[in-house]
């Protein structure tokens, strides 16, 4: 035996059906020196890849119904040849909240050192977090475009139908909305789709 | 006691997660005072993580889950129990068309009799043998699922070794009717309407049932964390009356038609409503424009099919030790009997004017036809139960039982 082993690389594989999150996860995993690592987003075929690959720790995002069809190839030896617990047996209580809340699963290879798998996790963790505030964002934005949309074409049918100014149209949309206890943007859907009505 | 008290509760899309919608749905969750919350999972993976971490109060788990929880043989294991069954039966298994029209030409006479249907199998199987062919596929919905037990079961029975004849792999019920029609597997052996749901895209023919494998046999169970359970016996009791008054609900043949059109909603199954009534009445359209009428299907209510019997969960033992999945000790075989609570399910449901068997485990298979027996109040009828192989489990005897099993012959 060495008296000093230097550590090999980490063989890694994140299995996310979304891209685009994966790549975020591919490049954490890169910057904090991990060079070994391979992403798929289809689980189809994912038995050969392990056999081939003989991943050290293996990330999955928590909405992959195929989690199942994982955790059953580590059971059977006779598609993956390397025993493969999971990683959340041996970390602690907090860690596994963590990831379940953040939404992902970690399975590492048994025997491979805590110290060696807890930043993998954390970093999941912290990169699955920051994926889902940003995907949060995007939609809030998204719907926030919407909704001025909407507003607009509302203004457009009242000053039209009762000629009146932008800012009058728009000030009967806001008292309307506050009378009825409701949003802006819900006042303006149900006068559009009114107004689209009795056009036909 | 239990004023306000919210529970979350996951659930997989299947058949017998009916129990649970109906409480949530029909209001018997609120007569007992408790907010039922359901969340819709996509694999039983995270339905275990999800009750280990306390996201769910509790959930819609396979039988043999609490059981696996509790001998350490799987991910995350946390003490689990099973205080209450969700129904009997409600699985079907399913071939591909090409091997449904193999089977067919090898004699099966296609009306879902078990012996039959593996026989042709195992003929097919021969010839593939000899014609140096892939093994066939077949595809079940986790390790520690009634599916891989059955299936193994009815296989063995039938001369087929699961382990060398044919590939058990695990797709996620959903899935199976697209995995059959992409011929990603052969065969698969699901919770109910994914074989209807296949039969239906035409990418699958049913072969056989659960219920004539071994008939009103055990399937899903509600899990909950021993820790839950004991800080909150109160509101589980609350949950477990709400869920016996659903499962009487979802039982009563006048609301199937109610049934199947909540159970169809996007949120819940978001399958055609015609599909889950059939599943619900046990008239199965096994292939097109073919409908066989199969009795005791699926048992929401009859039979004390709610009932956690403990001679259900040993028998799940028994095929644990079968398969290789763990060993065989006097201290393991208490610590899945014990997984099942019948004595939380009686303390629960004495407020109601239900019968309550006697027992807490019984021998499986042992009735050939409806029989009445001992219970709190008149009324309670148990069976048929018969295996279709006739074979008989004894609890008290499971040593015996265990021993003349064969299974597993190592790697």
């Amino acid at each position: 035996m060495y008296a000093v082993m230097t550590l090999r690389d980490l063989i890694i594989l994140v299995i996310d059906e979304n891209a685009i999150r994966a790549s975020v996860i591919e490049e954490g995993l890169r910057q904090a020196g991990h060079g070994n690592v391979t992403v798929i987003h289809d689980v189809q075929g994912v038995g050969r890849i392990i056999e081939t690959l003989r991943p050290d720790v293996i990330v999955i995002d928590l909405e992959n119904p195929n989690r199942d069809m994982l955790e059953s190839m580590f059971q059977l030896s006779r598609s993956v040849n390397r025993p493969i617990a999971m990683f959340v047996d041996r970390s602690d209580q907090s860690t596994i909240e963590a990831a379940v809340e953040a939404g992902v699963s970690a399975y590492i290879v048994d025997g491979l050192r805590q110290e060696r798998v807890k930043p993998i996790l954390d970093m999941a963790i912290s990169r699955f977090n920051a994926f889902s505030k940003m995907a949060r964002e995007l939609e809030e934005a998204r719907s926030e475009l919407e909704n001025r949309k909407i507003i607009d074409r509302a203004k457009g049918i009242l000053m039209k139908s009762k000629g009146l100014s932008e800012e009058d149209a728009y000030r009967l949309l806001r008292k309307t909305a506050m009378n009825q206890n409701r949003k802006i943007a819900e006042i303006a859907q149900s006068l559009v789709m009114a107004a689209g009505l009795l056009e036909e | 006691m239990t004023d306000g008290a919210e529970i979350t509760i996951g659930f997989l899309p299947l058949l017998d997660s009916a129990i649970l919608i109906a409480a949530a749905e029909k209001g018997f969750a609120r007569d007992e005072h408790i907010d039922v919350n359901l969340v819709r999972e996509t694999s039983w993976a995270n339905i275990r993580d999800r009750v280990a971490v306390g996201h769910f109060e509790a959930a819609h788990m396979l039988a043999p889950m609490p059981i696996a929880s509790n001998l350490g043989l799987s991910p995350l294991s946390v003490p689990l129990i099973a205080p209450m069954a969700l129904g009997l039966g409600g699985n079907a298994v399913t071939a591909s068309v090409p091997l449904y029209e193999d089977m067919s030409g090898r004699g099966m006479a296609g009306d879902l009799d078990p012996a039959d249907a593996g026989r042709a199998l195992k003929t097919v199987i021969a010839a593939r043998s000899e014609a140096g062919m892939e093994r066939l596929r077949i595809a079940v919905v986790h390790p520690f699922s009634g599916h891989n037990y059955e299936l193994r079961y009815w296989l063995t029975a039938c001369g087929v070794d699961p382990e060398r004849d044919v590939d058990i792999i695990v797709v996620p019920p959903p899935l199976m009717p697209d995995a059959l029609a992409s011929g990603n597997i052969d065969m698969c052996c699901v919770g109910e309407p994914w074989n209807s749901v296949a039969v239906s895209r035409g990418s699958g023919r049913i072969i056989t049932v659960k219920a004539r494998i071994w008939r009103n046999s055990p399937e899903k169970v509600l899990g909950v964390t021993s820790r839950w359970a004991n800080a909150q016996g109160d509101v589980l009791d609350a949950l477990l009356r709400a869920l016996y008054r659903a499962a009487e609900w979802c039982a009563g043949s006048d609301n199937a038609e109610e049934l199947a059109a909540i159970l169809s909603r996007p949120q819940w199954l978001n399958v055609d409503e015609k599909l889950v009534l059939g599943c619900l009445t046990g008239a199965l359209a096994t292939r097109p424009d073919h409908i066989v009428q199969v009795d005791d299907f699926f048992v929401r209510h009859a039979k004390a099919a709610t009932f956690p019997w403990q001679s259900h969960a040993l028998w799940f033992y028994s095929q644990m030790v079968r398969w290789g999945q763990c060993g065989h000790s006097a201290k393991n075989a208490v610590i899945a009997r014990d997984s099942y609570r019948p004595d939380i399910y009686r303390r629960a449901l004495k407020p109601l004017p239900a019968p309550l068997p006697g027992a807490n485990l019984k021998v499986e298979g042992a009735l050939s036809r409806p029989q009445p027996v001992g219970a709190s109040k008149a009324g309670l009828v148990l069976g048929p139960d018969g295996f279709f192989d006739g074979r008989i489990f004894d609890p008290d005897a499971i040593d015996a039982y265990i021993a003349g099993q064969n299974g597993h012959r190592g790697n």
